[in-house]
This record gives structure tokens, C-alpha cells and sequence, in this order.
């Protein structure tokens, strides 16, 4: 399962924040930290896992995590998973949020952290892998895009009304 | 694609700075959220950032409250709100309104509701419980965003409690015609089971049902479910072997759209699952591995291609081929691509290789030895991740050979390293490694005095604690023993003479103990000396004073030689007026123990490790004291926990009707439950060392399930001979040259060896031939059936491993917490002079514990519990006879008694158990010497375990030691002397007895087994026996009125839904009377559409089931004082009535 999901900029900045089991906000944030320390001293050619932390579920937990220019996203997972496919949905959500944002960069995960959380949504869900499949996610994140635009129409002429969605 | 993600990134700081470029236009609106994440850019200061951020909380706490704020304003504010919580600042007065936009908003508004609900509650936040209408509403919402925004949150976090609200709901969504809507719901049940697994028991076959879903994105969904209950119980799904198999070969033969390729490979995240499964299927069944071979040798042929997640499959693949029952030519397969990881240039791959090195190489030495220059190459390799595992690589392979150098490379890295996680888990693969295999007392000692400096207080406390058992226990002679003490005193005495302050607390304790007990045997020592060394550790400001009391300990042991009175005197006084009760404690006793020889003699005998002191921990000398206190009028004492549980009560908000008077939990105030507090109370700090003792090794014990029991038996042994043979070629012996090692080496395993500099090479070689040596000759060992036992140097003596726990905790007790032998010592053989200071205050808070209870005396209170057995006994003879009723009804009933060797085992019952109603007895575990089975036999207060060792040797087997332990029971040996030698074909026979500590659905002993045969070295076997918690069920008579009373004082509770049986009979007189053959449950009475039914979970833990028949199923209520006993109960009725 995964335990958390993180992205942070090069100076521990968290961009994105999501944790799929509890711990409290200050417990979370030593997490952040801690996790920052562990990855951001790590060289660009080494490899990409990282065992040791002590603060999630001790030696059942793992670091995989991807750096991409200004931010790090890290996903911290149990032994359940596999590392090198971890690695590769990290590469699938990076695409996905590519393409929906068109040329992603570090703005948009700042001020679109709730958009960037839903594209989440449909990739990892619970702490399970949902899907892996960029044109799918980029499917289902699109349906949810119309509605916002007929809302923001819709919400012209009627306020707060209802809309449903063909299907 | 990647290089245009980083080169988007990359242009980043640009955007920041300039706001006018036209990127950033459609970014940084003019919205308030802009504004603020502008204003934290542009900040310099942590403290600036505080600033900024509580102003704008404070900005968002008024507008979310005022009433003016529309919903659309809300969403906006949320977002905020969601954005500051995300740096780390509170913002819990959103919590509420988060929850009411999910409830009133339209669908945006919805949506960013529940992410906010999502991000910021948990499952056990009690606003939750506001959310349950919302997601029941929007569950049968027919817009599909709303749906799945419900079922994203109810898999995220959803109360377990609330559970049974909304499944009904979610179960029929698996039935929706949107796919992704399936795949949702089976991704939320999964959650459900994780979180309680008895409540989705029954929608098992609906799981079936999204495994066999015509789209394949559903399908992949179910396997989270499926990898989960496989690995939970793989023999219940055997028959799903063939589907799976037949899954993946579509897969890999490319028969799902082409949607589902990731860099035209196809579904690799679904292969890797289904890989997952087969490999948890096919461990340790030849037949369920036979019917995978030609799936992962087409796996294996497909996966070929050069990208990343081709080899994420391929690991797999190789991990599943070493994992089922093996089969040569997939093996020679697996063990090429293992090569493949290891030679990549790809460091993620090389650490794979590792990794999977290390897992196959206990079964497969020879796959290590063709790749040892690779290994050599990863020690010195710049990442640590790397070195690590390589490290963790060489400690699997470590034997009495190459222990030295293996050990002095962790060492090295140890002294490099920062990282404390690290630290603490090297050091004790170092201690371990050095237990088994050290070459030499010297080296032995060194090594731990290195493993005790770097490790230092963080290390886990096992470490020196075993450390000083196996000085004080010996090992093989008497000689020896006395050596390798003097030479750890020799060795400790000089360490002293340096800088001691640069020692850490743990290691001075240790060092201490030493010297107190061993420095008599180095007969020109002083003890003068010693004692003047040991007051500088006192007068040391760093020096903790746990350490401290060591180290009054120590000095009161060496007082025996008489000439140091006067600086013992001196130390004692200085510490008599200490602030710490503890330290003062000890004071008084080097005082007073230095006055009295005699008494000195008798509480600290010289060299006594190993003969048990006498304790007496029931504490019954106090007696007297706690029936005078009594009769005094005070209160008899209650354990903490039925203090906090009754506290709890007292607070907690009452829902029943009060009820006449609380009665008191059945297993409340025997005297026995007094031991434990009152024995912390004065042993404080110095016995907390000591009783770790008993989990020892529970993280630095190797992790080694099924490795050892595929390839242990001789008879897949027998089947790898021939490809051994062939291979035997290629293991370069030991003897020869370590060039001509490499040469032979690379030439076979046809891997180019790098090749560097002639010189560091040579350098390499000799490293490799260190470092792995020993390892060949092993490999062939192993094709004799004997891989597992390698001589251990420093074995314990049997006795230090008695197998009844209470024994071995008193041999612990007076071992190592001396400090808290002597406590008790004192206390019953002082307690009449006026030295008792701190039995003073433990007496004093015992009877200040005793005044807190309710004014029953201990005494009667005691008595009424007997009596009330005694009267389940005699009211109720029937019971007695029932049991040899059971035998049919039992859960697991051995049904052909006829087989032989049951049947011969079962004539070595004895009398007493052999008229019970018991399982059948199923073998444990077997090697060609000696065999293992158990069974467990029902009495009526008590569950015994019955294992059986059977001798199939020629040979007599001794010194036979059987230790069992589990985590939800507790595990007390029956028989006084248990056996320990079998002769020739006979059976040895072992009774333990079992209580529950901790409700679970199954309950599992696991143990170990050492012997010794006439010839060959000690042999160790592990083995675990599995039994449901309802061989702990007794029935429980109770009348229907204090069936009233016990029902109202219990706190645990839970409900469900059974299905009801009808075969003729009243639908609910027949499901009880299943449920009373089945579980041994006692009805209390039926009244019209109820029924209430008491049981008993061995031992005095009551239940209480109460049944209503309610339209076609039977709604049933179960409380008991145990926490997780109602849930577990709950899951065998389930069972019981599937069964049925």
C-alpha cells in the first residue's frame, strides 16, 4: 500500500500533501521534513529507493522518489509494492499532469494544488493503485473539467444551480 | 517526455519573478490564493511566514463563519484553508465547514468539500459522523461525479463503526454499468476489508465476481483483494490458481487492448500483481507450482525489451521462480537475469539485483560466489543505499570463515555512517553475527566493545542484555568461560584508565556489571583499583544515574574482598541523601550488604550466575501486611487496567438504563495481579532492561519464512542433484588460488568481468576469496540436506533456554536485573529492620492503590470467583459429559481417527487428555531424524497443546528444547521436567498450556526446536500451529438476571446481521442450537423472537450474545469487558453458519 505521497520543491517546500494513513498534523510535517533531509541529499545518479526512515511503519517502508528540476515526489510505500512500478506511475503522474495542465510547472502545483490533488484522485485512491493508464486518468480528469466549464456557465444565468452530466 | 517535464520545471524561477510573461497569466489570478502564495514567496523568514499565515487564517475564520459567505466563496476559502494546512498550520475551525460544503454545495462545490474532509480528518475524528447521510446520498446520486467523489472518501477514511451503513450501498455498485464505478467500489470494499474484515465476509463471491469482470480495469482492482486474503490464507484460493494463470497469459500474450501497454509493454502493473499471487500461491505446493511453470517461463521469454518496467516485471518473475516449489531450467533462467540486475549500469537495477541476490542466496550460495566481484565493487560504491544492502547481502552469507572480514566491513561502514535508523540496525546484525560465529574470545570482545561505542543508546536493549546472559551463562568449557571473562575485564579495566566519558550510558552499565561480577578473576587486579575506577564513572557529570546504580551495584559486589570498606562507606553516603529513590536504594544496600557479610553472601553468592534465585514474585510474604490493611478497612487493590477501564466507564456517557449495581469483572482482583506494579514500582528503571530480554531478537532476527522450507528438505534436494552436479563445476573451490578463482569464476558464469587496474584487482581478488570463502563448501553441505545449522561459537548452554517461559524469566531476573533480585531479596529479608525506605513507599502505594477500589475485601471478593466456578461445576454436571459430546461438534474434529499415524500418536495421549474432545493431530514439521506434530486437547478451564517428537532416527536425540511463543496467547509449559532426550524411534510428548492475552480470529504459536544428535552439531527446526479462537470458547452458565447485569457493565460491543437456518425447525431455536454444537455457546434462554446466549473465552473472559430475529435475519449484539473478542466472535458465527 501506499503510506503517503509527497512533492516538494528543492527547498522542502511541500507542494503537495497526501497521506493515506494517519498521523497527526505535527507528526506529518516532522515527516515532511525528515523526508526532505533524507532525499535532498541524495545526488541525481544514485538510485531511486531509499530504505530507513523511522518514522513510517519503520523497516516496512520504503522511499521511492523521482526528481524532476525544482521538485521532488516521493512516494513512501510498504513492501507490498513493487519499486520499479512505483517509479513508474511516479513517471505516469508527472505525464499526466504534462498533459493536463499543458507544460507543467511548479506554478501550477501551487495554484492549482486542489486540481492537482483530484488528477491524484484518480490514480491513487486509498492508498491503492487506481490506474495506470494516462489516457484513462486524463479521460475521467476531462469530464470533471466540462463540468466545471457548463457550471461556470450554468452558474451565470442561475445561480448554484444543479447540473447533472450525460453520461 | 521527461526531459520536456524537467525543461517546463526548469523555467520556473523565471515565471516567479515575472508576472507580466504570459505563462503565468493563467496562473496567478487575481485571487485572494494568488495573493497569499505571492506574499509567501516574496517572505525571507520562517517568522514572516507564521505572521502571514495566522493573519490570513484569521481573515478566513471570519469569513467561513459569517452567515453572508456563499457557498461559491466557501469553495474558494477551502481551498485557502486546505492550502495553509498543507505548511503545517492548523486549521481545525474549518473542519465543520468543510463538511457542510460537501453536504449543501452543488457538484464543485462538492468536490472540494470532500477533498478538504479527506486531507483534513481521520477515520477516527467524531465529525465524521456528520459525513455519513452526505455519502449515503450521494451513493444513490445518479450523477456518476458525485458517486465516485462518495466512494473516493469512504475509501480514504471512513469510520469502521459507520461501515454497515453504507455497504448494502457500495455492494451494489459493483453491479453498475460504468466500469470505473465498479473498479471504485471494489477498491473501497478492499479498504473495508482491511479495516474489518468480518463485515465483508459475506461478499466474498461478489469479489469472485469483479475477478471474472468483463473489463480488465475492474479485474486488476480485485487483486488488491485477492493478494491480501491469499497472503491471510493461501490454501482457501488454490482453486483460483488456474484462472489467475490463464489471466496472465492473456496478458502476456497481449490479448488486452491496447490501451492497457505502457511503452508498448502489456499492463505491467497488473502483471506484477498477478505475479505477486502466484509466487504467495505456489510456496511449498509442488502440485498448485506445477500448473505456473509455462506462464513464468513465457513471462520471462517476453519480458525483454530494454525499458524500466520490463525489469520491474522480470524481478518479479525471478522473485516468484525462487519462491514456489523450484524447477530446474526456470531457476538457471532466474539466476541469469539475478545476473542481468547485478551487472546493470543502472544503479536502480543494481539495487534490485541486490536485493534479490540476497533473497535467493541462502538457497543458492553459488549465484553470490558468481558475482562476488560485482559485490566487492558495490561495498565501495559511492551510494550508501547500495552498500547497505550489499552489507545486508554479506550477513546473509556470513559463516564461521569470513566472519572477521564480513563484520570489519560493517564496522567500516558503521563508523562512516550518520544515519541512526542505520546504526541501529547494523549493529545488531554485528552483535548477531558475532554471537554465532566469533573466531576468538579476543576478537569477540572487541568486537562488541565496538558494537557497544558506535551503537551506543540507541542500539535496542537486547544487545548487551544477551551479551551479559551469555558471560554469565558460558558456553563451552569451564576454561574457556573463565578466559574470555578475564580477558572482557582486562579489556574493560583499560577502557576505564582512557577517557570513559566518551563511552555511552548503555556501555558503562554493561562495563560495570562486568567488573562487579568478573574482576575477582584476575587475581593481581585490586579491587581497590576497580573501585576507584568505578567512583570516577560517579563523579562524571554525562554519567546518567541509571548508570549510576550499575555502578553502586557493581561496588557492592566488590566489597566481598573486604579492604575497600572505607571508599564503599564514603560512596554510600554520598548517595544515601540522593533526590533519585532509586540511586538512594542502592546506597542503602552497598551499606548496609557492606556491614553484613554474612546477608551479602547470601544475596550476592560469587560466581552464581548460573544457579535461579528464589524469587518470590507472587509477593506472598506481603500477605500478612495487604489482609492486616484490610481488615483495616482498606480497599483491595485493582490492576491499572481495570482502574482506567472502570475511570473510563465513570465518564463515559451512559446510554442504558442504570442498571441495580455494577458486578465486578470476573477477572478482577486475585492476589496474583498484584505482582506487577509493585515489582516496577521498586526495580524502576534497571528491570525494564531486563524483562526486554524476553522479546529478544524480534528485529534483528533474520527474516527467513519459507526460504528455509522449500529448500531444507531433502526431498527437493533430491530433485536439484542433477542440475547441482553440473554446476558443481563451476563452484571454484576454496583451495585453489584466488586469481584462479576469478578466472574459473568469469569464465563460466560468462559475465564480463570488469576490469580495472591490474594492482586494486589483485586487492579485490584477495577480498573476494576473504569474503567469500567458506561459501562453497557450504553450497555443498547443502546438497546433504544439512544447509540451515552452522556451528554456533558462542551457543548457550541448554539450560539458559528453559522452555517454560515463567522459569526463563526467573533465571533472567536473577541474571542480569540482579539490581531487581536484590529488591526482592531485601524486601523479605529486611523488611523487619528500619533500612526499608523504599519498600516504605512501595507498601505505602499499595495501599494507597488498595483505598481506590470499592470496599470489598480482597479476600471474599477471591472467594466469590471460586465459588461461582465451583458452582458452574456443580450445577452443571452435564457440561463434563458434554464434552465427550464434542468430539463431533468440535470446529476441527479429527475425523479419521483410523489413519495410522494418528492413531499411533494419540495412543501417547495421556490418560487424563485422551478421554477429551481434541483435534487431530497434524505434523508440525520433519526432517529425517526427528518429527514434529501437535494437537490440541479441550478441557474445560484450559486449552493444552500437545506436541509430539517423534525420534525416526537410530540414534538417541538429546538435550531436545522446545520454545514456544505466540503473540495473542499466553503459552506456560504443563509438565514439570520436560523431556529431554528421546531414545531411538520413540515419542517424546510436550504439553503446554494456552490462554488468550489478546483476541484475534486465529490464534498461531510459533516455536523452535533444538536438538543435538550423537553426531554433528546442534540442529534447530522452527515450526507454527495455527488453531481458531474457538477452541477457547466455553460455555458460560449465567441466569437470565445476571446475564442482565453483566450485559450493562460491559463496554465492547458490536453489532451484525446473520443469516438465519431453517431446517424445520423455528428458524431461531435452530441457528442458536448450530451456533451452541458449533462454538460451545451456553443459551441462556429464548423469549418469543430473542434469544440471549453467554460464553466464556478461556480464561474468565465473558461474552454476551443477544439475538433478535428481525425479518429474514438474525440481528445479533455481542459486548464483553475484552476488547476484539465481540468482532472475532462474530466472525466464527459467520462461519459456523456457512458451514452449516
Amino acid at each position: 500500500m501506499i503510506k503517503a505521497i509527497l512533492i516538494f520543491n528543492n527547498h522542502g517546500k511541500p507542494r503537495l500533501i497526501r497521506f493515506y494513513q494517519y498521523f497527526a498534523e505535527d507528526m506529518q510535517q516532522q515527516i515532511i521534513r525528515e523526508t526532505f533531509h533524507l532525499v535532498s541529499k541524495r545526488d541525481d545518479n544514485v538510485c531511486n529507493f531509499l530504505e530507513g526512515g523511522s518514522l513510517i511503519g519503520g523497516s516496512d517502508y520504503k522511499l521511492i522518489y523521482r526528481h524532476y528540476a525544482t521538485l521532488y515526489f516521493v512516494f513512501c510505500v510498504d513492501s507490498s509494492e513493487s519499486e520499479l512500478g512505483i517509479l513508474d506511475l511516479i513517471q505516469v503522474f508527472v505525464e499526466t499532469l504534462d498533459k493536463c495542465f499543458e507544460n507543467v510547472c511548479e506554478l501550477d502545483l501551487i495554484f492549482h494544488m486542489d486540481k492537482v490533488h483530484y488528477i491524484l484522485q484518480e490514480v491513487v485512491m486509498g492508498g491503492m493503485v487506481l490506474e495506470t493508464n494516462m489516457n484513462e486518468i486524463v479521460a475521467q480528469v476531462e469530464v470533471q473539467n466540462r463540468m466545471e466549464k457548463s457550471e461556470s456557465l450554468v452558474g451565470s444565468v442561475a445561480k448554484n444551480g444543479h447540473v447533472t452530466f450525460p453520461t | 517526455m521527461s526531459d520536456v517535464v524537467e525543461k517546463t520545471l526548469t523555467a520556473l524561477p523565471s515565471l516567479l519573478s515575472l508576472d507580466s510573461q504570459p505563462g503565468s497569466a493563467k496562473l496567478s489570478s487575481t485571487s485572494k490564493l494568488g495573493n497569499l502564495i505571492r506574499g509567501i514567496t516574496e517572505l525571507t523568514s520562517k517568522h514572516e511566514e507564521e505572521k502571514l499565515i495566522q493573519r490570513e487564517l484569521a481573515s478566513i475564520k471570519e469569513q467561513v463563519s459569517s452567515p453572508n459567505t456563499s457557498m461559491r466563496q466557501m469553495k474558494e476559502l477551502m481551498v485557502r484553508a486546505i492550502y495553509c494546512e498543507s505548511l503545517g498550520y492548523e486549521a481545525s475551525f474549518s473542519y465543520i465547514h468543510a463538511i457542510k460544503l460537501a453536504q449543501q454545495g452543488t457538484v464543485l462545490e462538492k468536490r472540494v468539500g470532500y477533498l478538504a474532509v479527506s486531507l483534513f480528518l481521520n477515520e477516527s475524528h467524531e465529525l465524521l459522523l456528520l459525513l455519513v447521510n452526505t455519502v449515503l446520498k450521494d451513493l444513490q446520486s445518479t450523477n456518476l461525479i458525485e458517486v465516485c467523489m462518495a466512494l473516493t472518501v469512504v475509501s480514504q477514511m471512513f469510520p469502521k463503526d459507520m461501515i454497515p451503513a453504507i455497504l448494502p450501498l457500495v455492494e451494489e455498485k459493483l453491479n453498475h454499468p460504468k466500469e470505473i464505478i465498479r473498479r471504485k467500489a471494489v477498491l473501497a470494499l478492499y479498504k473495508f476489508y482491511l479495516i474489518a474484515p468480518n463485515q465483508v465476509q459475506h461478499i466474498h463471491n461478489k469479489f469472485r465476481k469483479a475477478l471474472c469482470d468483463k473489463d480488465p480495469g475492474v479485474m486488476t482492482a480485485s487483486l488488491h483483494i485477492y493478494l491480501q486474503m491469499i497472503q491471510e490464507n493461501p490454501e482457501g484460493y488454490k482453486d483460483l490458481t488456474a484462472s489467475f494463470v490463464t489471466i496472465l497469459k492473456q496478458v502476456v500474450g497481449g490479448k488486452l487492448p491496447m490501451d492497457f501497454n505502457y511503452h508498448s509493454v502489456p499492463a505491467p502493473w497488473l502483471q506484477i500483481q498477478l505475479l505477486r499471487i502466484l509466487s504467495l500461491l505456489g510456496k511449498n505446493d509442488q502440485s498448485t507450482s506445477e500448473i505456473m511453470y509455462e506462464v513464468l517461463d513465457e513471462s520471462l521469454r517476453r519480458a525483454e525489451m530494454n525499458h524500466n518496467i520490463t525489469y520491474a516485471i522480470l524481478y518479479e518473475c525471478v522473485k516468484c521462480i525462487y519462491t514456489i516449489h523450484p524447477k530446474s531450467d526456470l531457476l538457471e533462467k532466474a539466476a541469469k537475469c539475478i545476473g542481468n540486475f547485478v551487472l546493470s549500469p543502472k544503479i536502480n537495477l543494481k539495487y534490485l539485483g541486490l536485493k534479490a541476490l540476497t533473497y535467493v542466496v541462502q538457497q543458492d550460495p553459488k549465484l553470490a560466489l558468481q558475482h562476488q566481484m560485482t559485490i566487492i565493487e558495490c561495498l565501495d560504491h559511492p551510494d550508501l543505499i547500495i552498500k547497505r544492502e550489499t552489507l545486508e547481502l554479506l550477513f546473509r552469507i556470513t559463516n564461521a570463515q569470513n566472519v572477521t572480514v564480513i563484520v570489519e566491513k560493517m564496522l567500516e561502514f558503521l563508523h562512516s555512517n550518520t544515519d541512526d535508523y542505520t546504526t541501529i540496525d547494523l549493529v545488531g546484525k554485528v552483535a548477531e553475527l558475532a554471537e554465532k560465529y566469533a573466531p576468538g574470545n579476543e576478537w569477540f570482545i572487541e568486537t562488541m566493545n565496538t558494537v557497544f561505542s558506535v551503537g551506543g543508546d540507541m542500539m535496542q536493549p537486547d544487545i548487551p542484555n544477551s551479551f551479559l546472559k551469555l558471560l554469565s551463562e558460558g558456553f563451552d568449557t569451564v576454561e574457556e568461560d573463565r578466559k574470555l571473562r578475564l580477558f572482557a575485564v582486562d579489556s574493560y579495566v583499560s577502557l576505564l584508565q582512557g577517557e570513559p566519558g566518551k563511552l555511552p550510558q548503555r556501555f558503562l552499565q554493561v562495563i560495570s556489571w562486568v567488573l562487579g561480577e568478573y574482576s575477582h578473576l584476575r587475581e593481581e587486579l585490586e579491587p581497590a583499583t576497580v573501585m576507584r575506577l568505578l567512583a570516577k564513572l560517579l563523579d562524571m557529570k554525562q554519567t546518567s544515574s541509571e548508570t549510576k546504580s550499575w555502578v553502586l551495584l557493581a561496588m557492592t559486589k566488590l566489597v566481598r574482598a573486604g579492604q575497600v570498606f572505607q571508599s564503599a562507606q564514603e560512596v554510600s553516603e554520598t548517595y544515601g541523601s540522593s533526590m533519585d529513590t532509586v540511586l538512594r536504594q542502592r546506597a542503602q544496600e552497598l551499606q548496609h550488604l557492606s556491614q553484613d557479610c554474612e546477608l551479602r553472601a547470601r544475596v550476592l553468592p560469587q560466581d552464581a550466575g548460573l544457579e535461579p534465585l528464589e524469587v518470590d514474585s507472587s509477593l506472598s510474604f506481603l500477605d500478612g501486611f495487604v489482609s492486616e490493611a484490610l481488615a483495616a478497612g482498606a480497599a483491595p487493590y485493582k490492576p491499572p487496567h481495570q482502574r482506567q477501564e472502570e475511570l473510563a466507564q465513570a465518564k463515559a456517557l451512559s446510554l442504558e438504563p442504570y442498571g441495580l449495581s455494577l458486578p465486578i469483572s470476573m477477572s478482577s482482583c486475585s492476589i496474583a495481579d498484584r505482582q506487577s506494579p509493585t515489582l516496577l514500582s521498586m526495580s524502576s528503571g534497571l528491570s525494564g532492561d531486563s524483562t526486554d530480554l524476553s522479546h529478544k531478537g524480534s528485529s534483528t532476527t533474520l527474516k527467513l519464512d519459507g526460504v528455509k522450507r522449500v529448500w531444507g528438505r531433502e526431498g527437493y534436494l533430491a530433485q536439484r542433484e542433477a542440475v547441482e552436479e553440473a554446476a558443481q563445476v563451476e563452484v571454484p573451490s576454496p583451495l585453489r588460488s584466488p586469481s584462479q578463482q576469478a578466472e574459473a569464476d568469469s569464465s563460466h558464469s560468462q559475465t564480463p568481468t570488469p576490469t580495472p587496474t591490474p594492482e586494486p584487482d589483485q586487492e579485490k581478488q584477495q577480498l573476494a576469496s576473504s569474503l567469500f570463502f567458506g561459501l562453497s563448501s557450504q553450497s555443498s553441505v547443502c546438497l546433504m540436506g544439512k544447509s540451515e545449522p552452522t556451528p554456533q561459537r558462542f551457543r548457550r548452554k541448554a539450560k539458559g533456554q528453559a522452555s517454560s517461559s515463567g522459569a526463563a524469566e526467573q533465571i533472567s531476573n536473577s541474571l542480569v536485573s540482579a539490581p531487581s533480585a536484590v529488591d526482592n531479596f531485601l524486601c523479605n529479608n529486611l523488611l523487619d529492620s528500619n533500612i526499608t525506605s523504599q519498600v516504605g513507599i512501595s507498601s505505602s502505594e499499595q495501599t494507597s492503590e488498595l483505598s481506590q477500589g470499592p470496599a470489598t475485601t480482597n479476600g471474599t471478593c477471591d472467594t466469590e470467583a471460586e465459588s461461582t466456578d465451583g458452582d458452574i461445576k456443580g450445577s452443571n454436571p452435564s457440561l463434563i459429559i458434554g464434552d465427550n459430546g464434542l468430539v463431533a461438534a468440535d470446529p476441527t474434529p479429527h475425523k479419521d481417527p483410523g489413519s495410522p499415524k494418528d492413531f499411533c500418536l494419540s495412543s501417547h495421549l495421556p490418560a487424563e487428555l485422551s478421554e477429551l474432545c481434541r483435534s487431530e493431530i497434524t505434523p508440525l514439521c520433519s526432517n529425517q531424524s526427528l518429527g514434529l506434530s501437535a494437537c490440541h486437547v479441550h478441557k474445560e478451564d484450559s486449552l493444552v497443546l500437545v506436541v509430539f517428537i517423534t525420534n525416526s532416527s537410530d540414534a538417541a536425540i538429546r538435550q531436545i528444547l522446545l520454545d514456544l511463543d505466540s503473540e495473542q496467547l499466553q503459552v506456560s509449559c504443563v509438565s514439570d521436567s520436560p523431556v529431554e532426550d528421546v531414545t531411538s524411534h520413540s515419542v517424546a510428548m510436550h504439553q503446554f498450556s494456552l490462554t488468550v492475552k489478546r483476541p484475534s480470529v486465529h490464534v498461531e504459536v510459533v516455536g523452535m526446536v533444538s536438538y543435538q544428535l550423537p553426531v554433528g552439531t546442534p540442529q534447530e527446526v522452527q515450526f507454527s500451529y495455527k488453531l481458531p479462537l474457538t477452541s477457547f470458547i466455553r460455555p458460560l452458565t449465567v441466569s437470565t438476571e445476571e446475564y442482565g447485569t453483566m450485559w450493562l457493565s460491559f463496554s465492547h460491543d458490536t453489532k451484525q446481521n446473520l443469516t438465519l437456518i431453517s431446517d424445520g425447525e423455528e428458524p431461531l431455536t435452530a441457528t442458536l442450537n448450530v451456533l451452541k454444537e458449533k462454538l460451545q455457546l451456553h443459551i441462556v434462554e429464548i423469549i418469543g423472537m430473542e434469544g440471549i446466549i453467554a460464553c466464556q473465552l478461556l480464561r474468565d473472559q465473558p461474552c454476551l450474545m443477544h439475538c433478535r430475529v428481525h425479518a429474514d435475519v438474525l440481528a445479533v449484539w455481542l459486548r464483553s469487558p475484552v476488547p476484539d473478542l465481540p468482532d472475532c466472535l462474530i466472525y466464527h458465527c459467520q462461519r459456523a453458519l456457512q458451514e452449516h
